[in-house]
């Protein structure tokens, strides 16, 4: 991109799929609806098990078997059928369910230990440790309900984020945009303090407009597929919408 | 990098949906900046080739007040005609339904930031002034800032002052009303011209808080807009005559002498009725402080008034004694 293109291309707000994993998961078709439970499990199985270390104060082994069977109940009891997105959000409903599902481990703790005959499910939960070590967080500095809802809520967003991030990547080099995702990730995804545009430029060998052009183009389209990952999150556009709003403040 | 730190999660969040130009004859080249509502941008008209800034809402609005108001904010902006305002040259809304207007580009300096260069005092005064000049031009034309800030007031390349962001304007002059008026919305009101605009700003609808702590008048933090008039933004002049005369980077400088900081007290008075009444008397004050006289907000006490005399007339008073002294010496050596 040269600095005499214009900053934008003209793609539209809102994705083009509108799957939903709430329809999907009470479809009568059997892989329609494993579908929807693989989307599910990859959007909701980090902040699930890193809200059980830290809410419940639970160790990594328990946790981890406690998050496989919530999920495996979640399958089993059909739990998702009875979501009503008019009462409330996706997010939250699974939320309670899992406060739910452990409040009744810890009632009937021995029932039948996890890990025995339950479904395994293949989750990186050394990853999710290491995240939760990264955020250095002291669960007594969360000490409310509220804050852990908010906790949730923000490991939520950064489960989305790293989803659309992935598909980020994987669609940035065949559409020629690799200089376009690497000052994205130097920028946008910097730990801290990102460099400022000027060094970019520099680093990169690029102009400033370039830099500008191209970090543009990157966040129009991560914030395209982040809303595709929302959009089959939610069941209707509504829902979409007031989502996207949350999500992306007054740029959605 | 798999793992989105919480900084990394909010830049995303912030992060710009950059507007579809490519249907006008615009194009977008920078982001500059951002407010409650709406963004700027740095573009090219491709037409007159030139450099432009254009402010857009950051989305569509259904429900049409944000819309209305970005309207409103252009069109009073163009009514103002005064080189202390940055003209408007176009306006529109693109495919997307997002309203936008375009404006001539300014190349300088936040006051703020430009005041951390400047350490004469008269200097900055004199940029007050200027700042005084443009307000009272549209007090004159039945509109208020509102929001006065150092934010809000740019210094140009060629030292050119400007009074941006006009989006908490309020038109108070009915006559003036006709005007901007919007040829198919009817605004049986007008109350704000939008919601919010730069970082810091209390947003809100009429009735509640509106402007920016720390420059926002007591009425408008109050949130009695009927009360707010021309006094509210000599209330924010005066708290910006303040930053201007002891500006943070030079919290070393000796203190504000105390007429000025009288007029500063003054005009930045918490009783609406003790503050100056227009914005000319505010700079006449401070005109005539610069000038050495004495001003109006300030009762002198002798030893003040002999003092400024002296300060104001030091080079005659000097020559005056040098002279005296040496007719003196020169009486006393003759009579030797």
């Amino acid at each position: 991109m040269t600095s005499n293109e214009s900053l934008v291309a003209g793609a539209g707000n809102f994705p083009p799929t509108h799957w939903s994993v709430v329809v999907a998961a009470r479809s009568s078709d059997s892989g329609e609806r494993t579908r929807a439970l693989d989307v599910l499990f990859a959007a909701y199985w980090k902040p699930i098990y890193k809200y059980i270390r830290l809410k419940f104060s639970k160790p990594p082994e328990e946790a981890q078997d406690l998050t496989q069977g919530f999920f495996v109940e979640l399958l089993e009891r059909d739990l998702l059928s009875r979501f009503e997105p008019v009462k409330s959000r996706l997010r939250t409903y699974i939320r309670l369910c899992a406060d739910s599902f452990v409040l009744n481990e810890i009632k009937h703790a021995g029932r039948q230990k996890r890990g025995g005959d339950a479904v395994h499910l293949a989750l990186d939960f050394s990853a999710a440790e290491g995240e939760l070590h990264a955020q250095c967080i002291d669960p007594a500095s969360i000490p409310s309900n509220e804050k852990f809802e908010e906790f949730f809520e923000k490991e939520w967003i950064r489960s989305l984020f790293a989803a659309a991030l992935r598909k980020f990547r994987e669609f940035s080099p065949p559409a020629g945009k690799m200089s376009a995702l690497a000052l994205f990730e130097a920028y946008d995804l910097a730990e801290d303090d990102p460099p400022s545009y000027a060094r970019l430029a520099e680093t990169h060998d690029l102009s400033v407009s370039d830099v500008t052009n191209q970090l543009a183009w990157a966040r129009r389209e991560f914030r395209r597929l982040a809303k595709e990952e929302l959009r089959s999150m939610c069941s209707t556009d509504e829902e979409f919408a007031r989502e996207s709003r949350i999500l992306f403040g007054g740029n959605a | 990098m798999d793992f989105l730190s919480d900084k990394a999660i909010a830049r995303l969040r912030e992060a710009e949906a950059p507007p579809d130009f490519s249907a006008t004859r615009y194009t977008l080249r920078e982001f500059l900046a951002r407010g409650g509502m709406g963004s700027v941008y740095r573009a090219q008209d491709q037409t007159l080739d030139r450099r432009v800034a254009i402010k857009i809402l950051d989305a569509a609005d259904p429900d049409g007040a944000l819309a209305e108001g970005l309207h409103k904010e252009a069109r009073v902006l163009a009514q103002l005609e005064h080189p202390g305002i940055v003209p408007v040259h176009d306006s529109g809304t693109l495919p997307d339904g997002r309203v936008f207007y375009v404006m001539k580009f300014v190349e300088g300096a936040h006051l703020d930031r430009f005041l951390a260069g400047v350490f004469s005092l008269p200097e900055r005064l004199r940029l007050f002034l200027r700042i005084c000049d443009t307000v009272s031009f549209a007090h004159s034309r039945g509109i208020l800032h509102r929001d006065l800030k150092p934010a809000n007031i740019m210094v140009g390349a060629f030292g050119e002052v400007l009074v941006m962001d006009w989006g908490l304007a309020k038109i108070l002059a009915p006559a003036y009303v006709r005007s901007f008026a919007a040829p198919v919305v009817t605004a049986p009101s007008l109350p704000s011209l939008k919601e919010s605009t730069t970082p810091g700003t209390v947003a809100t609808q009429d009735g509640i808080a509106l402007g920016t702590p720390g420059f926002m008048s007591p009425e408008q933090a109050a949130g009695g807009s009927a009360s707010v008039d021309q006094r509210s933004d000599i209330f924010s002049l005066g708290k910006l005559l303040e930053v201007m005369a002891k500006p943070a980077a030079h919290r070393n400088a000796t203190r504000i002498p105390k007429a000025l900081e009288s007029i500063c007290n003054k005009a930045a008075a918490v009783e609406h009725k003790d503050r100056y009444e227009k914005v000319s008397q505010l700079a006449e004050d401070v005109s005539r402080f610069l000038d050495g006289a004495s001003v109006s907000a300030h009762r002198e006490n002798l030893w003040e008034r002999a003092l400024r005399f002296y300060q104001r007339y030091q080079a005659a008073i000097l020559l005056i004694v040098m002279y005296l002294l040496m007719r003196t010496l020169f009486a006393i050596y003759s009579r030797r």
